[in-house]
């Protein structure tokens, strides 16, 4: 290690620099899938870079492969060919254990079926990736009611999913995807199950959390939607279309 | 994730799916507890046995009078001719005939009232050499035994069993008092131990006077050197079929006997008889605790579905819980420890279930059970292990779901 004195060697994750480099990048990535004799290409060379800090909107229509781009930038699916870099880092060559850690450390997820667990309570559903990233339990539950009350849902902690409105449910899904202080929120049509209040609702909160310095990316089929961030992202066929750069 | 964690999501599952737990666990602590009882029922039986061997003294042969397969009418039935004598005895006693027996001893037996001041009691009046102790395993609570020389000299020296003693005196310390047998004065020398209980005959309601005694002055006339049983004492365990051998051609030869099939007398040994006894048992036993492992592993494969069908169920939570950052290891272990504290619940209740019943039923079916802290340990490591083994199939199937396959399951 010779040239550890002149390039600083960063091995502590909290001490490690913010990338200046872009976040997310993919290039030419390809994804095939199989099923059987059929394959099915869908994402036919995708090269997508994405800062620190941006927020995107991935649109298009059904099948053109929104969700697959979704999985694959959060660590879920991998590429058949093509190059993911994460931080400047290579996804590919991560194994399940340090997948899973990213997953946990930088990613939050929203999906557009809530995919909250039933039998546990909201603040329960909201301290799960604090779990699996080792925080104490006391410092576990006041985080999660400190997400939940940013969410609007103070008073909801101790209801289970069952007992919530689907924008409720969401709003606890938004609260457990950034409890964690992930770098990186994605979220797979979060209000198409969504009525035009709660929309308004989690699209205020992805606001704030644009405000706060989080990279997101955000998949929708509205327009509405697509026209609250600032660069939307048009997929066609797996292959992007066009980029458009909002205000 | 912590252990705790690990510990509290299982459990947590486990409280989710009450009904379905409660019945898994059923399974493997109907197991337990079988297996518990039957090894304890085992292990008591073969104490029950042994404990009636010593009882009887080790290594016995008993010799009696007359034959057990009378096949003719002239012979008397077995136990009650007078073809053995105290020559006889004598004669088993000599080491060059008889190399394998180690110790003999003769008796002669009738019943006879005994009376201690105003105290009358019947009981079983024995006529024994000095060897009486050492064939029939019997100690002395008190005093001295019958010597050589009381044999010699025909003393009237009597040592009571301990219940006998009760009986004529209200205690056992009872040595220097005399007791009157059919109208003779007797100086009590010892008192014997208590023998504990026997199932056939009380050991403890005897008198024993020297052989010769009672052959001269209890019984006398043609009877006088006849005796009802001779005990003979192998060397050995091993040593008892030669021991069997050396006193049947000795006697025959003795008797004058040429075919075997004519003796005029029985040998028999409870040992043998014993030992067949504990062989049947242990097999009984062996068979018993192979239906009750039976019976495990059945409920250990219970186990094993009811985890696979809680893996399937919650694929998606699996799912979420890796898109949530739980590294295979994490959900691994979550399902093992939901497996193991099934395994657990069924072991500690099935153990607690074998211990109620291991202490009510003795009552209730008059044989012991035997219950070892080794047997109830390995059940219970043998239940979280069954809980393990079982569960490892579907834990690692959950561990190696891949996450987004997980998360599309509906
Ligand atoms: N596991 C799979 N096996 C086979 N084909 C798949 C699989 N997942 C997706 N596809 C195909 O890949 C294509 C892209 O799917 P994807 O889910 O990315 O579409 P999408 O853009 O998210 O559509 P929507 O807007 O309807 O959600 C579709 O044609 C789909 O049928
Ligand atoms: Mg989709």
């Amino acid at each position: 290690m010779s040239d550890a004195s002149v390039w600083p060697v960063f091995e502590d994750e909290e001490t490690e620099p913010r990338p200046t480099g872009p976040v997310i990048q993919l290039r030419g990535a390809r994804k095939t899938y199989k099923s059987g004799s059929i394959e099915f290409e869908a994402l036919r060379g995708i090269d997508l870079s994405i800062a620190d800090g941006e927020y995107v909107a991935v649109v298009g229509p059904s099948g053109s492969g929104k969700s697959t781009i979704m999985n694959v930038l959060g660590c879920l699916d991998t590429l058949t060919s093509g190059e993911y870099l994460l931080a400047g880092e290579n996804v590919e060559e991560l194994d399940e254990i340090e997948l899973a850690a990213v997953r946990g450390r930088r990613i939050g997820f929203v999906f557009q079926q809530f995919h909250l667990l039933p039998s546990l309570s909201a603040w329960r559903n909201v301290e799960l990736p604090l779990v699996y990233a080792g925080v104490h339990r006391d410092e576990r539950r006041e985080r999660a009611v400190e997400a939940l009350t940013k969410v609007g849902l103070g008073d909801r902690i101790d209801n289970r999913p069952g007992e919530l409105s689907g924008g409720q449910q969401q709003r606890v899904a938004v609260a457990r995807a950034l409890v964690g202080e992930p770098t990186m929120i994605l979220a797979d049509e979060p209000t198409g199950n969504l009525d035009s209040r709660s929309t308004e609702d989690v699209l205020a909160l992805f606001d704030e959390l644009h405000e706060a310095g989080r990279t997101i990316v955000l998949i929708t089929h509205e327009h509405d939607v697509a026209a609250r961030s600032r660069r939307i992202v048009q997929v066609r066929d797996g292959l992007i279309q066009s980029e458009e750069v909002l205000a | 994730m912590s252990w705790i964690e690990t510990l509290r999501t299982s459990w947590f599952a486990i409280v989710s799916h009450k009904m379905r737990s409660a019945l898994t666990v059923l399974g493997i602590l109907i197991g337990i507890a079988a297996v518990i009882l039957t090894v304890g029922l085992g292990l008591g039986t073969q104490k029950d046995v042994s404990s009636q061997i010593s009882s009887l003294g080790s290594n016995l042969l008993i010799v009696s009078p007359g034959s057990s397969t009378s096949t003719s009418g002239v012979r008397g039935g077995f136990g009650t001719g007078t073809t053995l004598t105290q020559a006889d005895a004598t004669a088993l006693a000599s080491k060059v005939n008889a190399p394998d027996i180690k110790a003999v001893d003769a008796e002669k037996s009738a019943s006879e009232e005994l009376t201690a001041g105003s105290t009358n009691w019947t009981t079983t009046v024995v006529g024994v050499t000095p060897s009486y102790l050492k064939v029939r395993s019997r100690t002395l609570e008190t005093g001295e035994f019958i010597t050589k020389a009381d044999e010699n000299s025909e003393a009237s020296v009597v040592v009571l069993g301990s219940e006998t003693a009760q009986e004529l005196f209200g205690s056992t310390r009872v040595v220097g008092q005399s007791v009157t047998i059919d109208s003779q004065t007797f100086e009590v020398i010892g008192v014997l131990a208590s023998s504990g209980s026997n199932s056939t005959s009380n050991l403890d309601d005897t008198a024993l006077i020297p052989l010769s005694t009672m052959a001269s002055n209890l019984v006398g006339g043609s009877q006088a050197n006849t005796v009802s049983t001779v005990y003979l004492q192998a060397t050995s365990a091993d040593a008892l079929p030669a021991a069997y051998q050396e006193a049947k051609s000795l006697l025959l030869n003795r008797h004058g006997i040429a075919a075997s099939g004519d003796a005029d007398f029985t040998i028999s040994s409870q040992d043998a008889l014993v030992s067949t006894a504990t062989a049947v048992y242990k097999t009984l036993t062996i068979l018993l605790t192979g239906i009750a492992a039976l019976s495990l592993l059945v409920g250990g494969i219970g186990v094993m579905n009811i985890m696979l069908v809680s893996v399937t169920e919650r694929t998606r939570e699996i799912g979420l819980r890796k898109a949530l950052g739980a590294p295979p290891g994490a959900i691994r272990n979550q399902f093992l420890v939901e497996a193991a504290i099934l395994g657990l619940t069924g072991g500690v209740i099935g153990a607690a279930l074998g211990v109620i019943a291991a202490l009510v039923l003795p009552g209730v079916i008059g044989s012991s059970i035997v219950l070892s802290g080794a047997a109830i340990g390995g059940s219970l490591v043998v239940a979280i292990g069954i809980g393990l083994v079982f569960g490892v199939y579907p834990a690692t199937r959950a561990a190696k779901l891949a996450p987004i396959d997980a998360l599309r399951t509906e």
